[in-house]
């Protein structure tokens, strides 16, 4: 099969590497041809999680053909190249949602069974993994086995967050979540500082199935952490006007595209401080519940295609982490400092709690808060500097940083943050002993044997 | 319009993305073609996202000897059927000019192949007064070139047979649409160098399922392809045979 030699990157556009792409349509086809091979599906890793420089990078993206629902059930089965984007409104309109699903909808399957993605409901409904039924994958060998959490766990705990690393997941079966109505109910409660951010966060009365926090990074001082949280459940089918037309029948909104990129300085302190005052103004007013198609509570950004333009050609990090619940507040606060005394700007931060640890031998979440930034680059020297900052902040409160995001751990950060990484070296060399599955971020962390 | 589809060659990427804009037209589909692990697959997709029914069974090109029965097959199993898109195609290889062995499999699927199913489907259609035949062509055939031409002449005997089914079957009020894509991003063409304005094959399948609402005989995909062609063809035979195409 014809293959394509280009330079490619994941979503945060750095870095950028040449790598060989495969793409097979049929999925006899999906299976690695070459000595070294990673899955990439639809590129929304931000870093190098789907990038193999000099080796092949199998894409998903024609592998993507749902296969059974059964609509009693609420089980669906398909091709790990299918995105949520694609499954959504056949789900929904049977009355049925995704159990887990991250901020963007153009991702794949298979993507989100290798990350773990987590949603705002992983407090009550833990990350993607723990809803998936089944895995066929595609191994070293060629061979196709069936894994789940009652056959072959090892291997089905290895996949589920093993950053594509035991092989090509091939197909899902995934069990959803029943809903009545294709809208959300949301509410939305400002917070002056982070103490009460945290306050709202925690406080069980005013907690519902999905929350979120969105944070003012340029706020300083006794301010610092001010922030809007957003709670919000799927609405029920009663609790609707009639003039919506159906419960399940929410069409999504128009989508706009960034037309170019924006030049580099078109973000900085002062126009990204702009934006927080008048987001926190505009957001923090809406403590009356209001309603919101499934569409725009979950994937605001989705409506803006190719938004990463906004960070210039020059792209960004998004550094995600967690610190566990004992210290999550000290650690989040220093983390914030840090952030705050660089004078650097993220446009947006995002700070979730999360609940218990999945069995996933590299799942990023377990019982804390994670806060997400998204920073542009625009000297590359002092941004790795300030994140390597915040990575000793994070290992201080025994916390870690989220591999979908990454493009710039160390390999010895990353040994400390994973500890079960060791249990998934063990299956790595039953599986693949010639580490056939490797990326660039396996290479540069040191994953399951990689190594340049 | 309703009524059943019947697509041939129905696991190709340009195959795909026509069923799937037939399916999201209401229509009912056949999917028919050689390879029985994709077929299941691309139905249940089809029948998932769209709500329609989609059966599948083997066809193979060069098996003339199995069209009648297969077709008689495919309008008793789907009840009749509103139309019929010929999608399958085979490229070979370049080497297929030098041996004609590989050339003589080139001309068998895209020409002989063909020309047989589709006069099985003429003669069902005929009769009925309705329906349209949709023959996916190539630019190829419109001029032969040193790169391809045992694969662009099948396809080119193809444009001229379709031309004259349909000057056969206009009384009858059937259509017959020619269809030729140029550069297509699909498996066929994924990675060659050298490929310029490539459309993608949910806008072709788009454009092939809406044809028949439309006037036009002979489809160029995308549009511009008529003007890009018609450039290629005017251009003399003195010069065009010391080009390097």
């Amino acid at each position: 099969m014809a293959t394509l030699v280009t330079s490619i990157s994941g979503w945060g556009r750095y870095p950028a590497q040449t790598c060989e792409l495969e793409r097979p349509e049929r999925y006899a086809d999906l299976r690695p041809n070459a000595p070294s091979v990673i899955a990439r599906g639809q590129g929304r890793s931000y870093g190098d999680a789907a990038l193999n420089e000099n080796g092949r990078v199998l894409l998903t993206e024609r592998v993507n053909r749902m296969l059974d629902f059964d609509t009693e059930q609420g089980i669906l089965r398909a091709e790990a190249g299918t995105t949520l984007a694609e499954i959504l409104p056949v789900i929904v309109a049977k009355g049925w949602f995704l159990p887990v699903t991250p901020g963007t909808k153009f991702v794949s399957l298979g993507g989100c069974v290798a990350a773990d993605v987590h949603g705002k409901n992983h407090h009550h409904d833990g990350s993607f993994g723990e809803h998936v039924l089944a895995l066929e994958m595609i191994l070293a060998d060629g061979s196709r086995v069936t894994c789940s959490p009652s056959e072959s766990p090892e291997l089905f705990w290895a996949t589920v967050g093993g950053m594509g690393l035991t092989g090509i997941i091939g197909e899902v079966t995934l069990k959803l979540s029943p809903v009545t109505s294709a809208y959300m109910h949301v509410q939305n409660r400002a917070a002056d500082n982070l103490e009460q951010l945290f306050a709202l966060l925690q406080d069980e009365d005013k907690d519902d199935r999905y929350s979120v926090a969105w944070i003012d990074c340029l706020a300083r001082g006794a301010q610092l952490g001010r922030g809007v949280a957003m709670f919000g459940h799927h609405a029920d089918a009663d609790y609707l006007p009639p003039s919506l037309g159906g419960p399940l029948n929410a069409k999504p909104g128009r989508t706009r595209a960034m037309p170019f990129n924006f030049p580099g300085w078109a973000l900085n302190p002062l126009s990204i401080g702009a934006f927080n005052e008048f987001y926190f103004k505009r957001e923090g007013k809406k403590e009356n519940p209001f309603l919101s198609g499934y569409d725009a509570y979950f994937y605001p950004l989705d409506g803006i295609t190719e938004w990463n333009r906004m960070y210039g050609k020059r792209g960004f990090v998004q550094y995600q982490c967690v610190i566990p619940d004992a210290t999550a507040f000290e650690g989040i606060q220093s983390l914030l400092e840090e952030l705050s005394a660089s004078r650097r700007s993220s446009f947006l931060a995002v700070l979730k709690r999360l609940g218990e640890q999945g069995r996933g031998m590299l799942s990023f979440p377990l019982a804390g808060y994670t806060l997400a930034l998204d920073l542009p680059i625009h000297d590359e020297e002092g941004l790795l500097g300030l994140l390597n900052r915040l990575d000793e902040i994070v290992l201080r409160h025994s916390g870690r940083v989220y591999l979908a995001k990454d493009a710039r751990l160390s390999s010895r950060s990353f040994h400390s943050m994973y500890p079960r990484h060791d249990e998934l070296m063990s299956i790595k060399n039953q599986i693949d002993p010639g580490n056939r599955f490797g990326s660039s971020m396996s290479r540069r962390l040191g994953i399951a044997g990689g190594r340049r | 319009m309703s009524g059943s589809v019947l697509i041939l060659g129905a696991t190709s990427a340009i195959a795909r993305g026509t069923a799937g804009a037939f399916a999201a037209r209401g229509h009912d589909l056949y999917l028919a073609g050689r390879d029985m692990a994709e077929l299941p697959r691309i139905a249940a997709d089809i029948r998932l996202r769209y709500g329609v029914e989609v059966r599948f069974g083997l066809f193979d090109a060069v098996a003339t000897d199995t069209h009648a029965a297969f077709l008689q097959t495919v309008i008793d199993e789907m009840k009749g059927l509103c139309g019929v898109v010929l999608a399958f195609g085979y490229l070979g290889d370049p080497i297929a000019a030098r041996d004609f062995s590989v050339g003589a499999k080139v001309i068998a699927a895209n020409f002989t192949g063909a020309a047989s199913i589709l006069s099985h489907c003429a003669n069902y259609f005929e009769p009925l007064k309705s329906g349209f035949i949709i023959g996916i062509s190539s630019v190829a055939g419109d001029r032969g070139r040193q790169s391809n031409y045992v694969y662009g002449a099948a396809k080119g005997a193809l444009s001229l047979y379709l031309q004259g089914l349909r000057n056969r079957l206009y009384s009858s009020g059937v259509r017959v649409i020619t269809v030729k894509p140029g550069f297509v991003d699909t498996a066929m063409t994924y990675g060659l160098p050298g490929l310029f304005l490539v459309a993608s094959p949910q806008h072709i399948g788009a454009c092939i399922a809406r044809a028949p609402d439309k006037s036009a005989d002979v489809l160029y995909l995308p549009w511009f392809w008529r003007y890009i062609m018609l450039i290629i063809k005017h251009i003399p035979e003195p010069i065009f045979k010391r080009l390097k195409l």
